[in-house]
């Protein structure tokens, strides 16, 4: 599978994942965000940034924990909670916020 | 994604209308080359599939005897025909365990009987054609290898066996299924399912000893690579990634440190799960099983103490002996060095709810049960614990157990109708390496049981919580309860209700 983005065309896996990290651009999140029927506020965006953020580092998504309490500090301890992801990403936020991050998949029992 | 669509709830539980190739679309994604070859299967299908998988077959039939056996001694019955959740959830008649182990039990009569060589017709003896192939890799992806069936089966055939049997051959042809592969491919790469490595893994650990300081004042410890701790912890790691599934790890640690035992994680052996077993390949399951001994052996530890994961407490209890010599049974030089190691007075392995219900009995865990008071509780029993090992020391421990832990934290604990629970248990719907997404109408359909009876007991007993000693089980039930009406939230860990509950000396 593809995406087309801006006339050029990158490619995904079966599931739309992108299949290589280096393709990510804000408008390929933005793309992708739209085949998952995301509308894109700063609340997602600062989800989004800080998964790529934390792959930088650790090459891998953050564990939901973290991710949690992350976003609690940058946008208010009320924010802080795996509710309040799944109200951003109604999928489930690990695996649909990595996807439009450009982050592999999390595999195993999650 | 196809549509995925909840049958609606039985008023009673008869089985439904068959409704033939209602699943016949239903198949995960296939393993790509890369995944395939990096754990040592064709990366494709092969050329001479036909012969290599009848050659598979044969070495099979060879080596285990009792494959033989289970597809020589069906008589059709029928007795289980109604017992699996996937054709109570999806009516399609493949998915009676019965016609589903035909789809191999046609072709080894073709090729492994005299009857069948000479008479196929006769028999019921069908060639294994690109067609047959195919529904195998459909319709074995829609067995759990959850066992159910086989407690109703008058001549004990395990059904799982022929599951696993036919995944292990299509594998060797290379028609491999993409979410297990890739998942034992991350093992052995990086030592767990997730591919979590190490330094990730640490920072996680840190930023729970912060959560715990905060929530309790206490200094509880989620120890990594601590050479000389004397409990080795292994444990499923979605238990570090995941929610619900964390709450239960701060359980453990929680007991760890009430107890004031030295514990720790290992970063080699960072996954209990063991999807070896899931596609009945013997050497993926020992590769996997031998970082656990690796890992003991480099930390020194006296006792391995296994946490809430189905299969993998299955592996352990029944295959860790032989397979890495944890426990009595091998003998080569590693697993002597082990034995010598552990300290026997205790079972090898452990498993966690094992080791807080000892502590229970001692009176050296104690408890504020009215912490779990907005909860009414019941169990799941998970299906790998429940029919494929035990717990403790006497028969039926496994179902106990947990219970036993569940009553000692919290007041309210309402069973689930009998034939839903114990050695009859239905499968959560995702076991067996079904967990993934492409195949999540399968998966919503065949928790139909499960919410049947957890249904009856919401409304009638005011159930808000169930529990169950499964990564597999939570990750799934969070995933599916909404399609039948159900807060995500309901499903949780046995020691996310000790956590709770448990009172720590220290707390300020």
């Amino acid at each position: 599978m593809a995406i087309e983005v801006n006339g050029k065309t990158y490619e995904t896996d079966e599931e739309g994942y992108l299949v290589n990290l280096a393709d990510w651009d804000k408008d390929i999140a933005a793309a992708i965000a739209v085949e998952e029927k995301i509308d894109m506020t700063d609340n997602h965006w600062e989800v989004v940034n800080f998964l790529r953020e934390y792959y930088d580092e650790y090459q891998i998504a953050p564990a939901v924990r973290v991710l949690t309490k992350a976003i609690g500090k940058k946008l208010g301890a009320e924010k802080a909670s795996n509710q309040y992801l799944y109200e951003l990403f109604p999928y489930g936020p690990a695996k649909q916020a990595c996807k439009i991050a450009g982050l592999p998949k999390p595999t195993g029992c999650v | 994604m196809a549509d995925v669509t909840a049958p609606p709830l039985r008023e009673f539980p008869i089985p439904p209308k068959v409704e033939p190739d209602a699943m016949a679309a239903s198949k995960p994604y296939v393993a790509p080359e890369k995944i395939q070859e990096a754990i040592g299967f064709p990366g494709q299908l092969v050329e001479n599939w036909h012969e290599k998988a009848i050659g598979r077959m044969g070495e099979l039939l060879r080596d285990y005897r009792s494959l033989r056996v289970y597809l020589d001694s069906c008589v059709h019955c029928g007795a289980c025909s109604d017992k699996c959740h996937y054709y109570l959830g999806t009516g399609d008649p493949k998915n009676m365990p019965v016609a589903r182990q035909d789809l191999m039990r046609g072709v080894y009569r073709r090729h492994f009987t005299v009857a069948g060589k000479l008479f196929p017709k006769l028999v019921g003896a069908k060639e294994l054609t690109k067609e047959v192939l195919d529904d195998w890799y459909k319709y074995y992806n829609q067995c759990s290898e959850c066992r159910r069936c086989s407690v109703f089966c008058p001549y004990g055939i395990d059904t799982a066996e022929v599951t696993m049997a036919a995944k292990e051959i299509l594998d060797s042809v290379g028609y491999g299924q993409k979410y297990s592969n890739e998942i034992i491919g991350k093992v052995h790469k990086i030592g767990n399912n997730l591919g979590l490595p190490g330094p990730a893994l640490e920072d996680t650990l840190l930023g729970l000893e912060e959560d715990t300081k905060e929530e309790t004042g206490c200094d509880v410890r989620f120890p990594l690579d601590q050479k000389g701790a004397e409990v080795l912890l292994v444990t499923p790691s979605a238990d570090f990634f995941a929610e619900p599934h964390v709450e239960s790890l701060i359980g453990y640690a929680k007991v760890f440190h009430a107890a004031g035992v030295s514990w720790t994680l290992s970063s080699h052996a960072s996954e209990a799960g063991n999807f070896g077993l899931f596609i009945g390949n013997y050497d993926q399951m020992r590769k996997i099983a031998l970082r656990i001994r690796e890992a003991a052996l480099e930390l020194g530890v006296k006792r391995i103490i296994v946490g809430e994961c189905g299969h993998a407490w299955r592996v352990a209890y029944s295959f860790w002996n032989t397979l890495a010599g944890i426990g009595a049974g091998g003998d080569d030089k590693f697993s002597v060095e082990l034995q010598s190691q552990l300290d026997m007075r205790y079972r090898q392995p452990t498993h966690i709810c094992e080791y807080t219900w000892d502590l229970i009995e001692k009176g050296a865990l104690t408890f504020d049960k009215e912490k779990n008071d907005h909860r009414v509780v019941t169990f799941h029993d998970s299906c790998n614990v429940a029919r494929a090992s035990r717990m403790g020391d006497t028969p039926g421990g496994q179902f106990e157990i947990p219970r036993n832990i569940i009553k000692a934290v919290a007041n309210n604990y309402v069973e689930m109708r009998p034939g839903t629970t114990r050695e009859a248990t239905f499968c959560c719907g995702g076991g067996g390496g079904l967990l993934t997404d492409e195949l999540l109408d399968l998966r919503v359909k065949g928790a139909l049981p499960r919410m049947e009876s957890l249904r009856e007991v919401a409304d009638g007993g005011g159930v808000n919580f169930m529990a169950t000693i499964c990564a597999i089980c939570k990750a799934q039930f969070t995933k599916i309860l909404p399609y039948y009406g159900f807060n995500r939230s309901m499903v949780g860990g046995v020691h996310q209700l000790v956590s709770a509950a448990i009172r720590l000396g220290d707390k300020h």
